[in-house]
């Protein structure tokens, strides 16, 4: 099971590099995401795989990894997905706005400093 | 005590001098002579008083922490050279300090002179091999300064950086070295080096490390065929060349030579090649010299003879080699720098250094004249001269050799000869000859006593000890000797000998060199162009530059092409390559030792996400490639509510949702998408991100066999309800245990935001422009 989800991993994270190696914009914007989901997966799976053990106390018992997930990779990946979305917004409007302004959706032309 | 002293005075002294400013220049450049006159006294009188031994070694913690201390010594050897450093030294800078005057950057001059003076006592006062090796490079970097003094000049800039370059490079071939040798003794210290001298010897280590010092000090000391900066290194001022590249700097190789020779003597790795670049290197030069008519180049070159000729004795290495080495090491620096001076006087009084056009100047400069011939007296070997009796020495030294000696006279005669035709040449034709084509020379006077009274009490030092050679012999060059075998000496220095073979060679070789010197007005000898020859050695290093620099230019322009994409791609395949080769040190997985069953369900949505994925990449309808996203997304959101993660799964959701909504807003404005790249540019864009994702599937794997630390997850899971009274875990640790970190990601998202706010009211505001703009 660990290894069919690290193929997917495999398989988001080959998607978000060729998506970022693209020359339309939309299309970069698409490869950052998937980049950045395929990296919180790997994160999260980093603590194992653990059906149905969140990491919330019922007060009684003690808490050990036998009734818990880990609970360090998920407050990190948490931490991932909030900034990665405070980054591609960041990125869809500044891709928006390069195209209103300079009429071009191909990175390669955008080489110069101002214009 | 002392060795410290002696290494940071000058220190002070070129702050001192450099803050004067240039207007007091020639004051300050005396001072400076007079208290590196004061401190060769004080050394004398330390060493030469028994109750004051103590003070000529100390040290100094640098690192405790890695065990490393700055060691400071004066042995015999180490106090040889550091008399011809500070005695040479003072000469240099009373001559110095009336060269260059009224020169607006003389202050610089003698500064970078101090700074190196700096550099080369450490190098003979360190015990500590690092600590050696950056004086060792001090004296390189200063060198490079003096030799490009005359930066203006193109080929000024060239010549300091061939110099720095050769003399760099040795640098760090020796530091090696000086590490090979450091971690087989484990101990950076000379001296427990040399008691475990039999370790290391049997040490497969010592072999490389031996060479690779033999390599740095062959560089430093210009020996063939790393031979070619030294007569570069000319275009320097003159009390440059006399004592950075005749008296003290080129000896840093023979000084490292000696300094290792109780190590490595009678090896066959460290004596071989000694003997042989040196018996080249002494050749060559020699031969090269009489094809010069440029004074500093003569000089240049039989410079390069003689420490050709230490090497050879040293790589002979024994007892009456060293001790004609050490005899021949302080003689040549008694009469080098003298000529180089005498040399500069001419050129500051004439303003050229053409040996053609030289002639008669006695008559106008007689004290110069004077120093110069007995320099060049005792350089030919005349008895009483201390010339003469360092090459009587020489031959002993030969002759005792019985294996190889018909080969070691024949070089050292045939060299001396020519060498002796050379000193004639560059000591008594320029003030002597009939002829005289100077349009200057009417003019011409001795230069200031500053500049005349040096040089001419250290060419009668030469004749002094040639004729009492005893004392000199007992106090200075058999301590050295002694040092240098690590064995009491005791060979007393006698004028006359007998009549004997190396009398009879000595003999030979006057007549020899006078016949050579007769020979000057031949045409192979004196033609004027001939100070033109490249050696074919600068061809090789010239050529070498230029590929060096071809090359850098090529690389640079193929990895920073400027494309963001290309950059993207090097990343890309630095990482693909890092991970790759840790992932093969580390060895193969072993099997997860937690299989969960894998479901249906497991697999129906991970098909899904691919489906989504393929289709966002693949579609030109923005819509569609949106929808595809979003199942991507929501995917995951799966995968974090179903793997024991409900806080995950609600933020992803959320996220998911504002990206949408975002998109939904913004996709009205944006372009549509365009197949912009070739097919082969995209099959080869496939290849490299399907290795990436290999390696990211081999890595996660990775990641569960290593796992996190587990104690502080123990940790938080513990403490999550006494100290911060919350049964969800996850959310303690982000709102408690880390909120710090939770505020900074909050900041982010303000800054994000903050920045999303500007561009879209920009953009309005643009649009609001326009429209009044066009009514």
């Amino acid at each position: 099971m660990e290894a069919f989800y690290a193929i997917l991993i495999g398989i988001l994270f080959a998607g978000g590099i060729y998506g970022i190696l693209r020359r339309s914009m939309v299309r970069v914007i698409v490869g950052i995401i998937l980049l950045s989901q395929s990296i919180n997966l790997l994160v999260f799976f980093s603590g194992g795989a653990n059906r149905g053990k969140p990491a919330i106390m019922d007060g009684e018992t003690a808490p050990s990894f036998s009734t818990m997930a880990d609970p360090l990779p998920q407050a990190l990946v948490l931490t991932a997905i909030v900034i990665g979305f405070g980054l591609i917004a960041f990125v869809i409007v500044l891709f928006q706005r390069v195209f209103s302004r300079l009429q071009t959706d191909d990175t390669q032309e955008l080489f110069k400093t101002d214009s | 005590m002392i060795p410290i002293l002696l290494t940071s005075l000058p220190l002070v002294l070129a702050v001192v001098v450099y803050f004067n400013g240039p207007l007091r220049a020639a004051l300050t450049g005396k001072i400076a002579a007079a208290c590196l006159l004061l401190l060769l006294g004080i050394l004398a009188y330390v060493s030469s008083s028994p109750s004051l031994q103590h003070l000529l070694s100390s040290s100094i913690e640098w690192v405790p922490s890695l065990g490393v201390e700055l060691l400071f010594s004066v042995n015999g050897f180490s106090r040889l050279m550091l008399f011809l450093i500070f005695g040479v030294g003072t000469v240099i800078f009373f001559y110095a300090s009336d060269y260059l005057k009224s020169h607006p950057q003389q202050h610089r001059f003698l500064t970078v002179l101090l700074i190196f003076l700096t550099g080369m006592t450490g190098i003979v006062v360190s015990d500590n091999l690092i600590q050696l090796f950056i004086f060792w490079e001090v004296t390189s970097v200063t060198s490079y300064l003096l030799i490009g003094f005359k930066h203006e000049d193109a080929k000024s800039r060239w010549n300091a950086l061939q110099a720095l370059l050769v003399t760099g490079s040795g640098g760090v071939v020796l530091l090696l070295g000086f590490i090979l040798l450091g971690s087989i003794a484990g101990s950076f210290d000379f001296q427990q080096i040399v008691q475990s001298k039999e370790s290391i010897l049997a040490h497969p280590y010592a072999v490389p490390a031996a060479i690779c010092i033999l390599i740095g000090a062959l560089t430093k000391s210009g020996q063939f065929p790393f031979h070619f900066w030294l007569p570069n290194a000319m275009s320097a001022p003159t009390p440059v060349s006399a004592f950075l590249h005749s008296a003290t700097m080129v000896k840093a190789g023979v000084f490292i030579v000696a300094k290792f020779t109780p190590i490595f003597t009678t090896q066959p790795y460290w004596d071989w090649p000694l003997v042989a670049l040196g018996s080249i290197t002494m050749l060559y030069a020699s031969v090269m010299g009489l094809m010069q008519s440029d004074l500093k180049k003569i000089l240049a070159y039989t410079t390069l003879a003689v420490l050709g000729l230490l090497m050879m004795l040293l790589g002979v290495g024994t007892e009456l080699a060293v001790k004609s080495a050490i005899v021949f090491l302080l003689g040549h620096a008694l009469y080098k720098s003298v000529l180089f001076l005498s040399a500069g006087s001419i050129d500051h009084a004439v303003h050229t250094r053409e040996v053609g056009k030289l002639g008669g100047l006695f008559r106008w400069m007689p004290l110069t004249a004077i120093t110069a011939c007995l320099a060049a007296l005792s350089k030919s070997g005349f008895p009483p001269f201390f010339g003469f009796l360092s090459k009587e020495y020489v031959y002993k030294a030969g002759l005792a050799e019985e294996a190889i000696a018909p080969f070691i006279i024949a070089m050292a005669v045939l060299t001396n000869m020519l060498l002796m035709a050379l000193a004639l040449k560059v000591g008594v034709h320029p003030y002597f000859s009939k002829k005289n084509s100077v349009p200057a020379a009417g003019k011409a006077h001795d230069p200031s006593p500053w500049m005349t009274f040096g040089p001419l009490m250290l060419a009668s030092l030469g004749l002094a000890i040639g004729m009492f050679p005893a004392w000199i012999s007992e106090h200075v060059t058999n301590p050295a000797v002694s040092t240098i075998l690590m064995s009491e000496v005791s060979i007393s220095m006698k004028l006359w000998h007998g009549l004997n073979l190396p009398l009879l060679l000595s003999v030979l070789t006057l007549a020899g060199g006078l016949s050579v010197y007769a020979m000057r007005h031949n045409r192979i000898f004196d033609k004027t162009r001939e100070s033109t020859i490249t050696d074919p050695f600068e061809k090789i290093y010239r050529s070498g530059h230029d590929g060096l620099i071809a090359l850098t230019i090529w690389i640079t322009g193929f990895i920073q092409s400027g494309s963001l994409k290309r950059y993207f791609i090097w990343m890309i395949s630095f990482f693909v390559f890092l991970v790759m080769t840790k992932l093969i040190l580390i060895g193969a997985p072993p099997k997860s030792s937690y299989e969960t069953p894998l479901t249906l369900l497991d697999v129906s949505i991970s098909i899904m996400m691919i489906a989504g994925m393929f289709g966002a990449l693949i579609t030109k309808s923005r819509l569609i490639m949106l929808l595809a996203l979003s199942l991507v997304g929501f995917g995951i959101a799966w995968i974090f509510a179903v793997y024991s993660a409900p806080d995950l799964a609600i933020t992803q959701i959320l996220v998911e949702t504002l990206i949408v909504v975002l998109f939904v807003l913004c996709i009205r404005k944006m372009s549509m998408i365009r197949s912009l790249t070739r097919v082969s540019t995209r099959v080869r864009d496939i290849a490299l991100a399907t290795l990436a994702g290999a390696i990211m599937t081999v890595l996660v794997l990775k990641s569960q066999w290593i796992q996190f630390a587990p104690s502080i997850s123990e940790e938080l899971m513990e403490w999550s309800y006494p100290l911060a009274k919350g049964k969800n875990v996850v959310n303690v640790i982000l709102v408690d245990f880390r909120a710090l970190d939770t505020f900074g990601e909050i900041i982010v998202l303000g800054i994000a935001a903050l920045g999303v706010g500007i561009l879209v009211t920009s953009n309005r505001s643009k649009s609001k422009e326009k429209s009044s703009n066009t009514p």
